[in-house]
């Protein structure tokens, strides 16, 4: 299946003023294969794929890349132009597509077909069509980018990287915006490549897709290639061993994932664990009743969604993004105004109070704690220091006399969160703009989780953390259920709501179109309602 | 709770030290910049510019009365620079100060016409405060309510503003209470404060007066109530990431609204210097660009209350500089000079600041940890934090720069 050797990058180093990306990384890859380059968030898998690329020159080492049948060749330090023009391309987490142009126009940008002085789309079109039938990438290039979903978006970017020629093709965590029948789409199209003669380099940390879709492995940490193996001899503990360096227990434990476990059982079953001696009380804590919210696009973003979420309980909201979740998190916590509906959080006393018309203060003071989908965005202002973010939305209860901030009280509760929480570097003057991805969160979850609390929304709690926050973070969801808190976990990873959430609803186009005990979900149940192929007809 | 040992307290106070540094080393390089150009410039006219700055020095720093001129001009730069600075903390660019200014120096008059003879020297001060205060504050307000109610940019309502408002007050003076063959009102009855000449003899003769004690006190305040309050942390807040103080829990729209009213009454208390300290009545044309200049001095001031009180003496030293330096080169170099620091400062700080931090984490010391770990969107070149005075038109765009924010 694979030849010789495509790419190799030997002993590469790269700076960005005092931080090393990449500290000595060795990479080799051959023609006709599929490769995994994992590692934790932070471990230098893009920026050491970006000197590939030619986005970056290396500090050090070489780049030696075999352009058609050719040899290798020293190609360090090259351009993102020289690069694409020998054929190695990269597609990036974040599209760059034209919205305002048709699926043709973005194809041909840069190269285009011309027919005297205009643009000789038709021909474009054609092109491109026999591209796409040829590839397997389907998409209709006479429509507009910005009508097309995130997944077809995707194979946009995939299908322009090959109309120029691309023979070696990088990408950058493509599932992470992917359900998981588009995700198969996209591992036809991969492997395709492949017995094409292709190269495959995905970038990617999630361990069932590195088990399931490549050949060779290459882990990566802390800016160093660590270990190289072929998939056949790895497991995802020892893949993820090796990415931490120490054990780990990962989230996907005894999660399905559609590949035999090392024992030789087919895994199938969830870990439940037993243990929520609180819970249990079929008290509703949060209730959210015929809720619709409009946007400025759609009149029904949110469309009619009625559930309760019980003290004690998990309830894991599936689905993939853009399906309504974000409104629908933010008509719960107050940050949009619903359309019709209501919103009803259990005051301490147990009796749910609606608080519909109520502020983003009021419902928080209600007792309602928010780990927002976009810390960078919402969760933190990233400029303040860790003590001021972790008074962020509690800031009126920090003052003393009048309106003036108590500093002693804003000091004190910085110090007991970063301990309890173990933020670090364990000081709360840094900038939290200074911290890692993983403390950060940390920063979030200390503030939400460490006040009084009665329901928690729980938005991508573990989005772009490492492995080791995702283990703590999961332990503190655990812990707060068994404390009788009523959790609604809203994340685009299904691996992580099949291993928390106690019930699982999955959304699709602003609704919630089925809700299932825990136990009865599974990635192959859940699929086809994630892309509305099942639970829509109504 | 003992901080851990593994973080000793030295590393803050090389912190704090850097933080110092990159307050003060950006501007001064953008001041030798000018300085130069300066050189040139003089040299172009025939004269050396030993002698010149030497005058310039002499004619502003040098003596009584050339310094209490300084301090006259700096009064009313330094009020309409904390409004400006107020508003950018907020993530709002207020270019009203000019009719702010005017707004609130017609209010003190008016006031201070309308009580009689002998009233109480305080009470009459501190009705003519108020005044000001309000008169700025009403059309300050204005812009920020159409902000916060309807979008409207702050920035295009204040400019039209400036056009609606100085136009008013002129046909109201002119019309109704000017005095005859001049365009100013006449003298008020009471409230007026003494100069600095009256408690320090050094003044004699200048322009100072204690309103300039009153710009000090404000700018002290203004520092406090940013940094040591709540309304403060909340205002900042919605300057740096507006969403994410709507996630705490802040009404940014109100906050907008507000600020927009407190930036006016701080230009508007500016109106006191000429009103109740110098010429006691309000005339046509007194802001003479001050406002304006107010923009500058926030810039140069890096929006922090401490450095609006040092640019509004650096301008001012260069506007009363300009006159003192007639006699060699022509007045408008000085314009030129001043032109020239402003623009020096937006182009050098950023880069003066870039180059610390580089400096910096080459040697080793300095912020720790990397933003989310990928060292290519922690320190993003068109993105440098410290480099842009606007914190809240960089952060309008942080949405799509983040890698979290995918939409």
């Amino acid at each position: 299946m694979s030849g010789a050797t495509a790419v190799r990058m030997a002993e590469i180093v790269k700076r960005f003023g005092a931080v090393v990306a990449n500290a000595g990384a060795n990479v080799e890859v051959a023609s006709g294969e599929i490769h995994a380059l994992v590692g934790e968030n932070g471990a230098g898998k893009s920026t050491l794929m970006r000197v590939l690329a030619g986005m970056y020159p290396p500090d050090a080492g070489t780049v030696s890349v075999a352009t058609g049948n050719g040899p290798l060749r020293d190609v360090t330090g090259w351009t993102t132009r020289q690069a694409i023009d020998a054929g190695v391309a990269m597609v990036h987490q974040h599209f760059m597509l034209v919205p305002t142009l048709t699926v043709a126009e973005n194809l041909i940008l840069g190269r285009e077909l011309r027919r005297g002085l205009s643009l000789d789309l038709r021909a474009a079109e054609r092109e491109v069509r026999e591209l796409s039938e040829r590839t397997g990438l389907r998409v209709d290039p006479s429509r507009f980018v910005s009508d097309l979903s995130v997944g077809e978006a995707q194979r946009v970017e995939i299908l322009k990287t090959l109309y120029r020629g691309a023979n070696v093709l990088i990408l950058d965590e493509p599932t992470a915006v992917l359900s998981p029948p588009e995700v198969g789409e996209l591992w036809k199209v991969l492997r395709r490549l492949r017995d094409d003669g292709g190269t495959v380099i995905l970038i990617t940390h999630k361990l069932d897709e590195v088990i399931e879709i490549s050949e060779t492995i290459t882990v990566m940490r802390a800016g160093r290639t660590v270990g190289r193996m072929k998939t056949t001899d790895s497991t995802p503990r020892t893949i993820a061993k090796m990415m931490v360096g120490r054990e780990v227990s990962l989230a996907m434990d005894g999660v399905a994932i559609g590949r035999e476990t090392g024992d030789g059982s087919r895994e199938t079953e969830h870990p439940r664990d037993a243990t929520s001696p609180v819970s249990r009380l079929p008290s509703p804590a949060l209730q959210v009743e015929n809720l619709t919210v409009a946007s400025p696009r759609r009149p029904n973003e949110v469309d009619r969604v009625s559930f309760t979420v019980t003290r004690g309980e998990i309830l894991g909201i599936a689905g993939v993004e853009g399906n309504g979740q974000t409104e629908l998190i933010e008509a719960i916590t107050g940050l949009r105004t619903a359309a019709s509906g209501t919103v009803s959080i259990a005051d301490s006393s147990g009796t749910l109070r609606d608080v519909t018309t109520r502020d983003v203060r009021a419902r928080a003071d209600g007792g309602l704690s928010h780990i927002p989908e976009d810390r960078h965005r919402r969760g933190l202002v990233l400029e303040y220091s860790v003590a001021d973010n972790l008074i962020l939305g509690q800031q009126h209860r920090f003052t003393g006399g009048a309106a003036v901030l108590d500093q002693a009280r804003i000091a004190s509760n910085a110090a007991s969160r970063i301990t309890t929480f173990d933020i670090r570097p364990p000081d709360e003057s840094l900038p939290s703009r200074a911290l890692s991805g993983g403390n950060q969160q940390k920063v979030v979850i200390a503030r939400e989780m460490g006040r009084d609390f009665t329901v928690l929304i729980a938005a991508q709690p573990t989005r772009g953390v490492d492995v080791g926050a995702i283990e703590f973070i999961h332990d503190q969801l655990r812990k707060a259920r068994a404390d009788g808190k009523a959790i609604l976990l809203v994340s685009a990873d299904l691996v992580e709501i099949l291993a928390l959430a106690d019930r699982v609803a999955v959304m699709y186009g602003g609704r919630i179109v089925v809700t299932l005990p825990g136990g009865e979900a599974t990635r192959e149940i859940l699929g086809p309602y994630m892309t509305g192929a099942q639970g829509t007809a109504a | 709770m003992p901080p851990p040992a593994d973080r000793p307290a030295l590393d803050r106070a090389a912190r704090v030290r850097a933080h110092i540094e990159e307050s003060i080393l950006p501007p001064l390089v953008a001041l030798v910049i000018a300085a130069v150009v300066g050189d040139i410039l003089i040299i172009i006219f025939g004269q050396s510019p030993g002698d010149v700055y030497r005058q310039l020095l002499e004619g502003t720093w040098g003596n009584a009365y050339g310094f209490g001129q300084v301090i006259y001009k700096a009064t009313t730069l330094t009020f309409t620079g904390l409004a400006v600075a107020l508003g950018i903390r907020a993530g709002l660019f207020n270019i009203g100060a000019e009719s702010q200014l005017a707004s609130g120096g017609f209010a003190a008059a008016l006031v201070g016409l309308a009580m009689p003879h002998g009233t109480p020297g305080g009470l009459a001060v501190v009705a003519c405060v108020l005044a000001a205060a309000a008169g700025g504050g009403v059309v300050g307000a204005i812009p920020g309510a159409l902000k916060a109610r309807f979008g409207a940019s702050e920035v295009i309502v204040t400019i039209m503003l400036n056009f609606v408002v100085l136009a008013l007050l002129n046909y109201i003076v002119a019309a109704h209470i000017h005095v005859s063959e001049t365009l100013h009102t006449p003298e008020i009855n009471a409230g007026a404060l003494p100069r600095l000449a009256a408690v320090f003899a050094v003044f004699s003769g200048s322009a100072a007066n204690t309103t300039f004690l009153l710009a000090l006190a404000a700018a002290g305040g203004v520092w406090w109530f940013l940094f040591r309050t709540r309304p403060g942390y909340e205002l900042r807040a919605v300057g740096l990431q507006p969403d994410a103080a709507e996630y705490g829990g802040v009404r940014v729209g109100t906050v907008w609204a507000k600020t927009m009213m407190l930036s006016g009454m701080l230009a508007g208390l500016g109106g006191l210097n000429y009103v109740l300290g110098y010429k006691h009545y309000y005339e046509e044309g007194f802001a003479a660009g001050s406002g304006f200049l107010g923009i500058a001095v926030a810039l140069v001031g890096r929006n922090h209350p401490v450095g609006v009180v040092v640019a509004a003496l650096l301008f001012a030293t260069l506007s009363q500089g300009g006159l003192a330096v007639n006699a060699l080169v022509p007045k408008q170099m000085v314009d030129v000079l001043t032109a020239v620091v402003i623009i020096a400062v937006a182009t050098a700080v950023p880069e003066v600041r870039r180059a610390l931090v580089a400096a910096r984490r080459s040697a080793g010391i300095g912020t720790p940890g990397t933003g989310n770990g990928e060292p290519g969107t922690v320190t993003p070149r068109g993105a440098s934090v410290p480099g842009s005075p606007f914190p809240g038109a960089r952060l309008r765009r942080a949405d799509s720069s983040t890698p979290d924010s995918r939409r």
